[in-house]
């Protein structure tokens, strides 16, 4: 599996993303987390040290147990990133179709 | 209210994805790609140039409100079957930016709704993160001249 501390690779994948969902609720361990998925234990370890490694998660000792929580201020990094280019275009289409609906009588 | 236009650019990739689904039917949603008038309204800039045909090219500008240009952009059409697809490039006038490839593909989904996937190809990753980032600058810059505009006020 492709270790690259990159955000973008991190959220690429799917289980990823689900484990980010489900962190997002309340942190866990990563015993918790996996009992979630059907992915072999070992996977979904990798994918958390790889979310880990790009600090979407961080890690909290807690007693002998490791709880995983989510990083906002990095969550929020992502969104911001490519909201403005994704909000010029959804802009442009919404304006597109206003036009395009009233378009349709006036022909 | 569900985000209708997605995104999709994968990491390390030089190219990325557009994809909005409209309640429209395709041939309204292709018109307003390829009537000048129609063009002009939702893409907010002029229309110098648009020639709907394998070969054809286009020429787009925006001015400000004193009249200073301060947008061009052209290309060439590479590809135009009517209510399909749109092949071209783009590329901004006097920019470091090099051209890119854009392939536009139309597709009916229902009587009333329509989907348009807008293939964007860049000259390389860094060029289209920057690209990507390009409209985050551009709000900052526009909330700076916000800022300055009320702040100048004040004075």
């Amino acid at each position: 599996m492709n270790l690259r501390r990159d955000v973008f690779q991190a959220i690429a994948d799917p289980t990823r993303r689900a484990i980010l969902l489900l962190v997002a609720s309340q942190s866990m361990t990563a015993g918790v987390i996996a009992s979630n998925f059907d992915t072999a234990r070992p996977t979904v370890s990798k994918h958390l040290q790889i979310l880990t490694a790009c600090e979407l998660l961080e890690q909290e000792q807690n007693g002998r147990e490791i709880y995983y929580h989510l990083n906002p201020q990095k969550m929020k990094e992502i969104a911001d990133f490519i909201e403005p280019f994704r909000k010029m275009w959804d802009d442009r289409f919404n304006k597109l179709e206003t036009i395009m609906k009233t378009y349709k009588p006036n022909k | 209210m569900e985000r209708k236009t997605k995104i999709n650019a994968e990491d390390g990739k030089q190219e990325l994805m557009v994809t909005r689904e409209f309640d429209l039917p395709l041939e309204l949603l292709f018109k307003a790609y390829i009537e000048p008038e129609i063009v002009e309204q939702w893409m907010g800039t002029k229309v110098l140039k648009l020639e709907n045909k394998k070969h054809g090219s286009w020429q787009f500008e925006t001015s400000d409100a004193q009249g200073n240009v301060v947008f061009r952009a052209n290309g060439v059409i590479h590809e135009f079957v009517p209510n399909q697809k749109i092949t071209r490039t783009f590329e901004m006038e006097n920019t470091p930016f090099p051209v890119q490839l854009e392939f536009l593909e139309f597709e009916k989904l229902t009587d009333d709704t329509s989907k348009l996937n807008m293939h964007i190809v860049y000259r390389s990753v860094a060029l289209r993160d920057q690209m990507l980032k390009l409209p985050f600058a551009q709000g900052i810059n526009m909330a700076h001249n916000r800022i300055q505009d009320i702040v100048s006020k004040l004075k």
